[in-house]
């Protein structure tokens, strides 16, 4: 198979405008004769939901939470980047595109990403006027602050509430489409099939999760933005639900998934405290701006931290990265952080935690600024761990936190499935092997609001006056079917042992095996492992109650169910690339000071699967990536 | 610490529910109360006993998933704490804890401690957003909004949606949720051309599902992010006014 990412010709800066003028278009009165389905209500789907509406589709959105309104981007802290330059400090379309390819690690499209970069004023602009309550200086302008791996400040915030503000933006604005009746909305609604007919997607299989009631869903595309798969860990900053489920139903259909592999390990998350822990929580990336970074200079120091003298201090990344500092990209500061707790200098009652200290900050902005900047995520901090960080060093260690890896899409974020589209985290398009901060809000609603609101009506063009395949098709009966069996086989195998604990063995090998630094031995012993351990789930598992009614274990068994499936390709990913780059740390391939060592000659692609069936060794496809407008180089933030 | 809780159990909607006891042993006060109820449900299982349904997502306070009665209070009445953040450090060894979903009309049980609050997204579609479709927007800083109404737009748009204003009044009043979102869009400048109409469409929407305030204030102190009454003012005062002005545009007209 060969992949063509269909990339516009001509230079950089005018690929997407030339691209739009190529795309067929759908006249307004035609808008309303073509459905669309999109799963999911993050900035990515309610933006895109939202926008189509706008346009005269009509849609039908699902979600498996209560409301629209409370998908994972809620969650988002820290902020939104856009290359407005209101700063004046030098920053531009080119240096946004140039900071997310450079910490992509050189592994993500220049098209794509240029793209991105263009469209960041537009989504601020789009965002304000929704009322979205973005910080804001004296003189009544938008404010602005800077996050790690850029040297500008040219992130957007609403308090340390960004993604709740802009999601509740695209959420209102998918509202006001409900309410004209472009929208229809299912929520508490999970959908567990895609349905292709003859080659092309066709449409869903959802299950209510009240009623228990399989149904199914055809429209004339189906968009699929349902997020990232860091849950496959276990331990995660996700929600709870956050799960692979959409895009590896699509994978199993025929969607190439790309560089699995490729997670982030957020560096400044609360560390785990004890068994029961069920989720970990981050602490914003922005506390960089202001807390630096240090760990005691002994081993299993057990002195409280103000009693540690500046000079038996190490300020590691201050010390390792002079030019950035506490704000180097998050791949680099959460490998630092390991490698300082591996030397037996962690902080913490279970020394497995690095200080981040505001002591000076304090000192420097006082008590108000300190609590206008950061007072939120100060509270937070402390209800979890009952410690007070205005007297004590916060403790942080990384945490999966994002994945840059996903569906393979083409420049029109459609994946090699005609007519299915992913967008949002769901896809693996712009962030190469590393996501910067606040890139991710960005390119939701870039996806959403923009990009595939205008691309999808090039693929409909093609299809004006056809209906779409009716949901009495074969094809839905036979998913349908699929659905049911796996539910009852779930229900049937009344073993020994909650889905829970089958999550946590799994999150744990992943973690172990291909979390913050991976081996060829260790990748090689999780392939083994992991389907010994996915046997037994299906065999032992114990769910009560039945799939006719609500049933909380029964819906995490079929996203764990997947998650086992999907643990084993990010495995033979990681496997395959013998490099390191962004999050993917390959032990075996690094610089003389422990630098990851990338592999330009040999791995400059994107490693794409195909699904050959359960158990079968996956087919890599690879896309090669032209850089013409960045030169390669060591990333390097000393 | 050990523990007995009192959980409302309910198989469905139409199904009549009752409390049933069970006992919490040895879990750690680091614990979150939710991370508590997953003990819980573990131990059940292995029991054979079904485990208890409950809502949670995001468990950090933001999405407005979670919400539990607890011991009689919306969240556990910690302040500024949804349930999802409320640990068990807050409790004492062999406290009793009685724990019930929101109990109102407009919130009808769906299964024991889940509840289904749509209600809330047929107000927001009545008029909760400014209507500017994508590509319309003026450039971001063409408007300047003064610092001060910012803050209090932001003050408002905090709400996470999560019913315990409902929840804690005797009414079963939504005004604080109401309030929270027309306030947050009736201060910006963006959201004066639909100011009127949102108040108007979104409070009788509002009154279709819920009880009528009363002024207890009870919502403000069960508000896990601390939402000021203050805004059912503002929301009372531009619903008069609409009423005024919108009768008068439809005479008008
Ligand atoms: C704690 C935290 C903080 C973050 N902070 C920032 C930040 O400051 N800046 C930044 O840029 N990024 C940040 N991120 C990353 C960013 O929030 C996410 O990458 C982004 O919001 C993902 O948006 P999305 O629309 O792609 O998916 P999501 O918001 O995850 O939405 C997925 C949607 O799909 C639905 N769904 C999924 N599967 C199914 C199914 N099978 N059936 C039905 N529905 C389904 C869900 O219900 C949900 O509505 C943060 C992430 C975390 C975890
Ligand atoms: S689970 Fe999200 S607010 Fe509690």
């Amino acid at each position: 198979m060969q992949l063509d990412a269909r990339i516009p010709g001509g230079p950089l800066a005018d690929k997407w405008d030339a691209h739009r003028f190529a795309l067929p278009l759908v006249a307004p009165p035609n808008r309303r004769r073509f459905e669309v389905i999109v799963v999911g209500t993050g900035l990515a789907g309610a933006g895109a939901a939202a926008t189509l509406g706008e346009l005269g589709y009509q849609v039908k959105v699902f979600t498996y939470n209560d409301s629209n309104r409370r998908a994972h981007s809620i969650s988002a802290q820290g902020g939104i980047n856009a290359s407005k330059d209101y700063r004046n400090d030098g920053d531009s379309t080119h240096r946004l595109f140039y900071d997310t390819i450079k910490g992509g690690d050189y592994r993500s499209r220049e098209a794509n990403v240029y793209r991105l970069a263009q469209l960041s004023n537009e989504i601020i602009d789009q965002a304000t006027a929704q009322g979205v309550p973005f910080a804001r200086e004296y003189g009544g302008t938008l404010a602005n602050r800077s996050f790690g791996g850029t040297q500008v400040a040219r992130t957007f915030y609403a308090r340390g509430q960004t993604g709740q503000q802009l999601l509740l933006g695209a959420y209102q604005a998918l509202a006001r489409q409900i309410h004209a009746g472009t929208v229809t909305s299912y929520t508490r609604c999970e959908m567990l099939e895609v349905v292709v007919v003859d080659g092309k997607a066709a449409g869903v299989v959802v299950r209510d999760m009240v009623t228990g009631e399989i149904s199914s869903h055809s429209a004339h595309a189906v968009v699929l933005a349902t997020g990232g798969y860091s849950n496959a860990y276990f331990l995660s900053t996700n929600a709870k639900a956050c799960n692979v489920t959409a895009i590896w139903r699509a994978h199993r259909k025929g969607a190439l998934f790309a560089n699995p592999c490729f997670t982030q390990i957020h560096p400044t998350c609360i560390p785990a405290s004890d068994e029961f822990q069920s989720k970990l929580t981050l602490m914003s990336e922005s506390l960089r701006n202001d807390g630096r970074i240090w760990v005691p200079q002994a081993e299993r120091e057990t002195r409280h931290p103000r009693d540690i003298p500046e000079d038996q201090r190490d300020y590691f990344l201050e010390r390792r990265y002079p030019a950035f500092g506490n704000l180097v990209p998050r791949d680099v500061a959460s490998r630092a952080a390991k490698r300082e707790v591996d030397a037996g200098k962690g902080v913490g009652s279970l020394h497995n935690g690095v200080y981040l200290d505001f002591a000076e900050s304090l000192a420097r902005l006082g008590h108000d600024v300190v609590t206008e900047r950061y007072g939120n995520l100060f509270e937070m901090y402390e209800r979890i761990t009952g410690e007070n960080p205005y007297e004590m060093p916060m403790r942080i260690y990384p945490a999966p936190h994002y994945t840059m890896g996903g569906l393979w899409v083409d420049y029109d974020l459609m994946t090699t499935v005609p007519g299915l589209y992913a967008i949002g985290e769901a896809n693996f398009a712009d962030h190469g092997a590393n996501r910067l901060g606040a890139s991710a809000l960005m390119q939701g609603l870039a996806d959403g609001y923009f990009i595939l609101p205008t691309t999808v009506a090039g693929y409909l063009a093609g299809m004006l006056g056809k209906k779409p395949v009716p949901p009495s098709h074969p094809a839905f009966a036979a998913a349908e079917a699929e659905v049911k069996d796996r539910t009852n086989r779930l229900l049937a195998a009344k073993g020994s042992r909650t889905v829970d604990w089958f999550h946590r063995e799994l999150g744990k090998i992943v973690w172990d095996e291909c979390g913050m630094a991976r081996t060829a031995d260790g990748l090689r012993k999780a392939i083994a492992d992991i389907p010994a351990l996915q046997e037994e789930f299906h065999r032992d598992v114990r769910i009560l109650g039945s799939g006719e009614d609500i049933n909380q274990a029964l819906e995490r068994a079929g996203r764990v169910a997947d998650f086992f499936e999907l643990a084993q390709l990010m495995c033979r990913d990681a496997l395959n690339r013998e490099e390191s780059c962004g999050g993917h740390f390959r032990v075996e391939h690094q610089t003389p000071d422990g630098e990851a060592l990338r592999n330009d000659d040999e791995y400059a692609y994107v490693a794409a699967w195909g699904f050959d069936g359960p158990g079968v060794e996956p087919t890599l496809v690879k896309e090669h990536l032209e850089f013409e407008n960045v030169e390669l180089k060591t990333r390097s933030y000393k | 610490m050990d523990l007995t809780l009192r959980v409302w159990r309910q198989a469905g909607p139409d199904r009549p529910g009752a409390f049933e006891e069970y006992r919490a042993r040895e879990i750690s006060e680091d614990a979150s109360f939710l991370e508590m109820l997953d003990v819980v449900n573990e131990r059940l299982t292995l029991e054979g006993k079904e485990p208890i349904t409950f809502d949670h997502d995001c468990r950090e306070g933001i999405c407005g998933t979670c919400g539990i009665m607890i011991n009689g209070k919306p969240h556990g009445g910690q302040k500024g704490t949804a349930t999802c953040q409320l640990h068990m450090r807050k409790f004492g060894n062999g406290d009793v804890i009685v724990v019930e979903p929101w109990r109102a009309a407009g919130f009808p049980v769906l299964k024991d401690l889940m509840v289904n609050r749509s209600a809330f997204d047929r107000i927001i579609e009545a008029g909760g957003y400014i209507g500017v479709d994508v590509g319309s927007a003026p450039e971001a800083n063409l408007i300047p909004v003064p610092k001060a109404v910012s803050e209090l737009a932001m003050d408002a748009a905090a709400c996470i949606g999560c019913g315990a204003c409902v929840a804690a009044c005797p009414n079963n009043a939504a005004q604080l949720f109401t309030a929270a979102k027309v306030a947050h869009l009736n201060l910006l400048p963006q959201g004066q051309p639909e100011r009127f109409a949102r108040v108007e469409a979104m409070v009788d929407t509002m009154e279709r599902f819920f009880g009528s305030c009363t002024n207890h204030g009870e919502c403000e102190a069960a508000c896990p992010k601390s939402i000021s009454i203050d805004f059912i003012a503002l929301l009372n005062k531009d619903y008069v006014r609409a009423k005024r002005i919108n009768r008068a545009m439809v005479s008008r007209a």
